[in-house]
């Protein structure tokens, strides 16, 4: 049955109005949740406030446990969702110049969006600068060409490089986000909290 | 009577919810379009959009971005994500404005100005910005989406962006603490 978009099932003007009504609901939820709010996000960092945490792990593990018994219950073809590559070295430098840029500018491209639909001028200014930053790999991608595509390894699943099913990864990851879970709970009550 | 606004603005969902209802949002995503969320890929249609827009020369001597142009059709504004990140703006909105949070401000911390605020939002941005293009997605297509599916390179990108701000917290702990 599922993906319906790679399987024909809906046309592609379908799958685009459905995309606005994802994203309503992603919105919806990371604004609900306090993602509109850079104070509240930069919190994990210092231990104040652990809401990015919590929902961050509790929602790829939710996902992650969906799609291994939707696939299980024969629902949807896993073979046709999109399992992100994996250049190592990219994923790497790129994940480190995003964690700078998360510590001061104090929100990620989602998050900045929904902090500009709820008037925070300090997300519309960072999203000025995510244009100015993509604009700019843009023109200076042929000096970053090389690094862009090295160690390229195919997509790769995190469960099959640890040699082991991916059900029990997914039992591993779960163990290991409730002892997150447990330090940040702990960590929220050490540390104290403005009202902001 | 009634409460004061201050404790009416911090009242948020329980996080575990919000992660459960993140979690259903971002499989919704996977069944119906074969693909999981994302935010920065929206921020690259629009670039490479506007470069299209200055004319084929501009694009020929940008490979970066007509490689991506090629791959979507021609035109790149026509794409999944960009409306998702539409939804998003309308999804975020009507949940600041039924719960009261909807108002222009510089949110930062009392100790800093706002100016320093907005200058640090900036570089952020920049970062964030290039460090997307170069990581093939942020934290919601990369390492969100990616660790749903289990994607190595999902992991590792997760691992960078945290593992990062960690590293770095100390060093901008007055902007924040």
């Amino acid at each position: 049955m599922g993906p319906l978009a790679p399987n024909e099932i809906i046309s592609e003007n379908t799958n685009f109005l459905l995309a606005f009504f994802i994203g309503i609901a992603f919105g919806w939820v990371l604004e609900s949740s306090g993602f509109s709010s850079s104070r509240k996000l930069a919190g994990i960092f210092y231990g104040y406030d652990a809401v990015v945490l919590k929902v961050f792990f509790t929602g790829a593990i939710t996902a992650m446990l969906g799609l291994l018994f939707m696939s299980l219950f024969g629902w949807i073809d896993l073979d046709l969702v999109y399992v992100n590559p994996t250049y190592l070295t990219s994923a790497i430098i790129g994940g480190v110049i995003m964690g700078a840029g998360f510590i001061m500018g104090g929100f990620c491209p989602g998050t900045s969006f929904c902090g500009a639909a709820i008037g925070k001028i300090d997300a519309m200014v960072f999203i000025v600068g995510l244009f100015i930053g993509v604009y700019g790999f843009a023109f200076t991608y042929p000096w970053w060409e090389k690094m862009y595509m090295a160690k390229y390894l195919g997509e790769p699943k995190i469960s099959t490089t640890l040699g082991m099913s991916d059900g029990m990864f997914g039992l591993l990851l779960i163990i290991v986000a409730l002892g997150m879970f447990f330090v940040a709970e702990w960590a929220e009550k050490k540390f104290p909290r403005e009202a902001y | 009577m009634s409460e004061p606004k201050e404790t009416r603005k911090t009242r948020y969902l329980n996080p575990y919810v919000g992660g459960v209802l993140l979690g259903l949002v971002l499989l919704a995503a996977n069944f119906v379009a074969g693909r999981g969320l994302g935010a920065s890929g929206a921020v690259k249609s629009v670039v490479a959009t506007s470069i299209q827009a200055v004319g084929r020369e501009g694009g020929k001597n940008m490979p970066f971005m007509a490689e991506y142009a090629q791959s979507h059709g021609s035109n790149p504004m026509k794409s999944w994500l960009v409306f998702e990140m539409l939804g998003v703006l309308v999804g975020g909105f009507l949940s600041g404005a039924l719960a009261g949070r909807l108002k222009l401000k510089v949110e930062h911390s009392p100790k800093i100005t706002s100016k320093r605020r907005l200058v640090f939002a900036l570089a952020g941005g920049i970062l964030f910005g290039f460090g997307s293009q170069l990581g093939r997605g942020c934290t919601s297509g990369s390492a969100l989406s990616g660790m749903a599916v289990l994607s190595l390179g999902g992991f590792i990108t997760m691992m960078g962006i945290f593992g990062t701000a960690f590293a770095l917290a100390y060093f901008f702990r007055k902007n924040w603490i």
